[in-house]
């Protein structure tokens, strides 16, 4: 299903499967991206709008296949657990930072 | 057409809170973020949509969430924050209240719109006609919704009257004749 390209952030903790689905134009997504590589988070992340629109479409299934809600960013760990927004507490308690 | 500065996109931010008595959020990094992702939507759509939205680039798709979006005055109402937090309430603003967090209230199948738009394709015919018009100075604009008409550099960011949305003034072209 995957062709678009996440970038990946390397972290110490690799425990988890972390991907952020962001915007690049939004500062919420930017804090959330900050904030898992400050805590040594590994991560991938799209920003979608630099999208084209077939691969948005498909990141939008995508996410919502998985519960997400369709705002940015969303952070979904080990495909199951959905973080809507930069929520450092939910982060935390997640990712077990 | 040059493209707009982070400058001109806080003063249009700061004017607007101020005619409908918001603030804009106190966090300098915070506010320095919101304004540059305005501007890069700016730049990129020709309107100044949400930087926390996904923007269709189809200016019919994307009317209700150009900032300030259709949903800043029931969300600041409810929780004290707009969406994306550039507007604020007082209380916010004086940190009685923390800034909250707020849910998106944009429903799903207007963004399910913008995402199935196509590419936008009037939108270059729109700039190319901008560009006949006088460049500098004072020029004559009209709202296309209520027929308001002011005479200054840049249309307002929202018609005084009817509260329409700076896309939708139009610029008056003029032309004075001197007979006799």
């Amino acid at each position: 299903m995957r062709t678009m390209q996440f970038s990946k952030v390397k972290g110490d903790k690799n425990q988890h499967k972390v991907v952020v689905y962001a915007l690049s134009t939004c500062v919420w997504c930017k804090m959330t991206k900050q904030y898992l590589k400050d805590n040594g988070v590994e991560y991938e992340y799209i920003d979608v709008d630099l999208l084209n629109e077939e691969d948005k479409q498909k990141i939008r299934q995508e996410i919502q296949s998985k519960g997400g809600s369709l705002s940015y960013p969303t952070t979904i760990i080990d495909d199951k657990v959905v973080v809507t927004g930069f929520r450092k507490d939910l982060l935390k308690e997640a990712l077990g930072i | 057409m040059t493209p707009i500065t982070i400058e001109q996109v806080r003063k249009r931010a700061e004017a607007d809170a101020q005619t409908y008595g918001y603030h804009l959020v106190p966090d300098p990094d915070l506010l320095q973020g919101l304004l540059e992702g305005l501007k890069i939507n700016e730049d990129r759509y020709g309107y100044p949509s949400c930087p926390c939205r996904l923007a269709s680039g189809n200016f019919d798709y994307d009317r209700d969430i150009i900032c300030p979006c259709d949903y800043r005055d029931p969300d600041v109402a409810e929780f004290g924050a707009c969406y994306c937090r550039l507007y604020v309430s007082k209380d916010v603003y004086e940190g009685k209240v923390p800034l909250p967090t707020v849910p998106e209230r944009r429903p799903l199948e207007k963004q399910s719109k913008a995402f199935a738009a196509p590419p936008p394709a009037e939108a270059k015919p729109a700039a190319e006609e901008k560009e006949e018009f006088v460049k500098v100075g004072p020029k004559l604009w009209y709202c296309k919704q209520c027929g308001y008409v002011v005479f200054r550099d840049d249309p307002p960011y929202v018609c005084p009257i009817c509260k329409a949305k700076r896309e939708m003034f139009a610029q008056i072209k003029a032309r004075i004749d001197f007979l006799g």
